[in-house]
């Protein structure tokens, strides 16, 4: 491209993607350092973005520190595009950065994310990157993060299997449904954010780079391509993803996590995919359920 | 059964501030063997345990413990990852409060369990048979196994922590006043119990207590502690039954009257 | 009907466009200035710079009137700014016995070298609402001119007292901060992510830009008998600092400005352990602007952070520093407090599928076990 790309940013006074190129060295720093030891939580110095905390800016320090000009962006939050926060951290990053954005998947070469993983496989030059609000998987069981920095340092996960042990003491089954827990390379347990536990499969040995911010928290951590990512279980408790009786109601598909939608007040519903790109994608191949009338908006 | 002591202590001191909790203090105890420490609050008895077991570090003084593959290592001198995984496997510590001791908000059969999975046991029958098996071992309605402790009696709680600490199979069991806070009914049902169990399982144990009347049911050997030293040890029934030194004659006369 | 569930840039631009109506307010009345928000809401304005960790009086005025008077929303606007602004080096320490005093006050002495001053307090002030206030046009330009107490100082004769907390020097009851000789520079939490234990450099810098109700409520605590620290208002002072920089290529250093700071220097009774005799010890507060509350709150939070370091009994939440500082940041608290606002559909769906599974076994008494469920 010839055009000045970030002419907005400049403008306004601000730097290339918002942070200043020392910021994002440090921030590229703990990037490497965590892809050094996968799963491992790395502390980095977060800085106040102009969202708030819990908005996503751990994963937006980690895509400002990254993005080029060259780069192709997509945001999706729940697997949309057109989610507010995603529409707003897309709008962001147009300001700050002036790169080309896209809703289609294989186009991107960053993702960024919130509790989901795009249903279309991703290719190893593109890169993943999750927003993550709590990054240390055992805080619900210990709060305390000078003990929890130890058990991981000592692979003590005893604990987390006392959460699951209980959950079929009582339930039958691992009643963890979403943020379930990982084993990353055999060695770290790790939180995959608030992912649904049907994405948890994605994320073993995918050929992308997959990498996690959590802002508030400092924490970033990553997940190697072709690395290995485990659902903790027991051998005679596998791991298992969630399944639906229904299809979606707008493309047809039986193989993408469904969201329910509430037609109506007298207990309707409708089951249609959560990743918006896919589900778009796939009508317009044609696999148009017949039901679906005015798609437009 | 081996001849080389389980337990080696030598020269093991501990001051806070001015007061001196434990002064040059040292024993053997070898496999199978039950160690009783008697003393009022403030012997020290409390401050020894605590460094026996590695919770708090002596200012001068070793303890030597034999592992399971037959080496015998400073227990100070252990890196912190061999210490912890000593003190889940080999070692267990029953504490007075069984509160300090469980995790009250997991089940009795999740808190047996801790340790297996600690380890990495990852069948779920296999982990939940030998909870199971420990809590009916310990006399647990095995039926309240999902119950938290929180729900049950202070004598039942004890028990759980019991099991808790065995389902590893240690061969060294550390007892801090184990019957403390409990009723006499439940306290003898409880002593019973441990005394069973450690003849069972050939359990070496050191335990702490202020009650002459445990220490005699349980203990092989009694040390006699008294403002950070000992003052007299020796077999069981011949402290308690001629005891020598005047202190442990006054607590023998004032605790032991009928 | 699809699209009820879509959010869409349309939505959000005339959200903000309302936004900005509803902060311009009634068109009748003349728009607030930043000049008056400045002058007028100083107090406001210095909470936002303390907090904002950006001593900025008219940025922080202007994020003010652009958040409508939401404090911690200027606060958050503040700190996103500060983010973007290059750094130069650090500063030397502000040296706070040399502060151009307006107010300088101790509770433990009744009488000392540089006397009691007073300064704009609202201390013995009659919380009563002056009506006159409400009518426009009463207060007039040049405000009523100071009263004439020969006890205060004049206002262009600011002095610099010498410090409270010195005075028991001699005698060594008191402890003194001062660098020893193993004291490397302090850390910077800014630059390295607060890591637990943090150390007391660390730990006073994450409790300057916490939030003042959090650190008010916790040092009330430790009055009300959680984690006691039987303080003293050794000396709260509040003025003007020279701000002190060393160019590396000068060598030695230039004065680049002058902040308003308030300072409080608690003193506290200590029993003494094994390896202190019994003595004074301190706890620390120092806030941009004037920030008395929030100064005192600091000191108070800061003592009780310090108990494990003198081997005090520890239990109570404002002695606990991993709850204290990780809950500290108003700005951080805020956005996850917030963050529930964002759409949770994926979690809740999961959620959903669950609760219903529980249902169907719940209303099923006898079946054992759920059936796994496809395996992945």
């Amino acid at each position: 491209m010839t055009m000045p790309l970030h002419t907005e940013a400049r403008a306004a006074g601000y730097n290339f993607a918002f942070l200043d190129e020392q910021t994002k060295r440090a921030l590229r720093r703990a990037l490497l350092k965590a892809v050094a030891i996968p799963g491992y939580q790395v502390p980095f110095a977060s800085r106040e973005m102009p969202m708030p905390f819990g908005w996503g800016t751990g994963g937006i320090q980690v895509t400002a520190s990254l993005i080029g000009p060259d780069d192709v962006l997509k945001v999706i939050d729940q697997g949309s595009d057109d989610t507010t926060n995603a529409v707003s951290i897309r709008k962001f990053f147009r300001r700050m950065t002036g790169v080309r954005t896209t809703e289609r998947t294989e186009e991107a070469t960053i993702v960024q994310t919130r509790h989901r993983v795009p249903e279309r496989a991703l290719s190893d030059d593109q890169i993943l990157v999750y927003q993550v609000p709590i990054p240390e998987p055992l805080r619900y069981l210990e709060p305390r993060e000078t003990e929890t920095r130890k058990l991981h340092a000592l692979s003590e996960y005893g604990l987390m299997h006392v959460k699951l042990y209980e959950d079929i003491a009582r339930h039958g089954h691992i009643a963890t449904t979403y943020a379930y827990p990982v084993m990353v390379g055999d060695r770290y347990v790790m939180d995959p954010s608030p992912i649904p536990k049907f994405d948890n499969p994605k994320m073993h040995r995918m050929r992308s780079l997959q990498l996690f911010g959590a802002g508030r928290e400092q924490r970033v951590y990553a997940v190697p391509p072709f690395t290995s990512v485990r659902s903790l279980d027991f051998e005679d408790h596998p791991f298992a993803v969630q399944t639906w009786d229904q299809t979606c109601a707008l493309c047809g598909a039986g193989d993408s996590f469904l969201d329910e939608i509430v037609t109506d007040d007298r207990g309707g519903r409708m089951f249609v995919c959560s990743d918006s790109d896919y589900c778009s994608r796939r009508r317009g191949d044609g696999e148009t359920d017949p039901a679906r009338g005015a798609a437009a908006e | 059964m081996n001849d080389t002591p389980l337990l080696q202590v030598e020269g093991l001191s501990k001051r806070f501030g001015r007061i001196a909790a434990c002064d040059d203090i040292g024993f053997d105890l070898h496999d199978g063997e039950v160690l009783g420490i008697v003393g009022e609050s403030g012997s020290g008895k409390t401050t020894l345990l605590r460094c026996l077991s590695a919770l708090i570090a002596p200012d001068r003084g070793t303890v030597r413990y034999r592992m399971r593959d037959g080496s015998r290592r400073d227990v100070f001198a252990l890196s912190e990852p061999e210490r912890r995984l000593l003190m889940r496997t080999d070692w267990g510590f029953v504490h007075q409060n069984p509160r300090d001791g469980l995790r009250a908000h997991v089940s009795a059969g999740a808190n047996v369990a801790e340790r297996l999975m600690a380890v990495g046991a990852r069948h779920y029958g296999e982990i939940r048979e030998r909870a199971t098996d420990w809590l009916a071992r310990v006399e647990v309605d095995t039926a309240r196994i999902d119950d938290a402790p929180r729900t049950f009696s202070g004598g039942m709680q004890q028990r759980v922590q019991i099991a808790r600490n065995l389902v590893t199979h240690p061969r060294l069991v550390f007892m801090d006043e184990p019957t403390g806070g409990l009723d006499v009914s439940v306290q003898a049902r409880l002593l019973d119990l441990l005394r069973g169990l450690t003849a069972d399982l050939g359990l070496s144990a050191v335990i702490v207590t202020h009650d002459l009347a445990v220490a005699r049911l349980l203990s092989h050997r009694l040390m006699v502690m008294r403002g950070g030293q000992v003052v007299e040890a020796g077999l069981t029934d011949q402290v308690l039954d001629d005891p020598q030194h005047p202190y442990t004659q006054l607590l023998v006369n004032s605790v032991l009257q009928p | 009907m699809y699209v009820a569930v879509k959010g869409g840039e349309r939505a959000i631009d005339a959200a903000h466009d309302w936004l900005a109506e509803e902060r311009r307010g009634d068109q009748a009345i003349p728009e607030l200035t930043v000049g008056q928000i400045e002058g007028q809401l100083s107090l406001a304005v210095d909470r936002v710079m303390a907090e904002g960790s950006l001593f900025d009086r008219e940025l922080a005025a202007t994020a003010i009137k652009q958040a409508r008077g939401d404090l911690i929303e200027a606060i958050f606007l503040v700190r996103a700014y500060r983010t973007t602004l290059s750094r130069f080096g650090y500063a030397e320490p502000v040296d706070t016995e040399k502060m151009a005093v307006k107010r300088r006050i101790s509770a433990a002495f009744k009488d000392l070298p540089g006397g009691q001053v007073l300064g704009p307090t609202f201390d013995y002030t009659h919380r009563l609402i002056d009506l006159g206030l409400a009518e426009p046009g009463l207060e007039v330009e040049g405000a009523a001119p100071p009263p004439d107490d020969p006890a205060a100082p004049a206002h262009d004769d600011l002095m610099s007292p010498p410090r409270v907390v010195a005075l028991l020097d001699d005698e060594g009851l008191l402890e003194q901060e001062r660098p020893g000789p193993g004291d490397g520079d302090p850390g910077d939490i800014t630059r390295q992510p607060l890591s637990f234990p943090a150390d007391r450099g660390e730990r006073l810098q994450a409790l300057a830009r916490g939030d003042e109700g959090y650190l008010l409520s916790l040092g009330y605590s430790t009055q009300r008998g959680y984690g006691r620290t039987h303080p003293f208002a050794g000396e709260i002072r509040h003025g003007a600092v020279a701000v002190e920089y060393v160019p590396p290529e000068l060598g030695f250093p230039i004065v680049v400005g002058e902040i308003e700071v308030t300072e409080c220097q608690l003193i506290n009774q200590f029993a003494g352990s094994r390896e202190r005799p019994p003595q004074f010890t301190q706890g620390y507060g120092l806030a941009f602007g004037h920030g008395e509350r929030k100064a005192m709150s600091m000191a108070l939070v800061d003592r009780a952070l310090r108990s494990e370091e003198l081997g005090e009994e520890i239990g109570a939440p404002a002695q606990d520093q991993e709850f204290v500082l990780a809950h500290a940041d108003n700005v951080q608290a805020t956005g996850f407090v917030e963050h529930l606002k964002l759409p949770h559909y994926v979690d809740f769906q999961s959620e959903l599928e669950l609760i219903r599974k529980l249902r169907d076994r719940w209303e099923t008494p006898g079946q054992s076990e759920m059936r796994a469920e496809a395996a992945e």
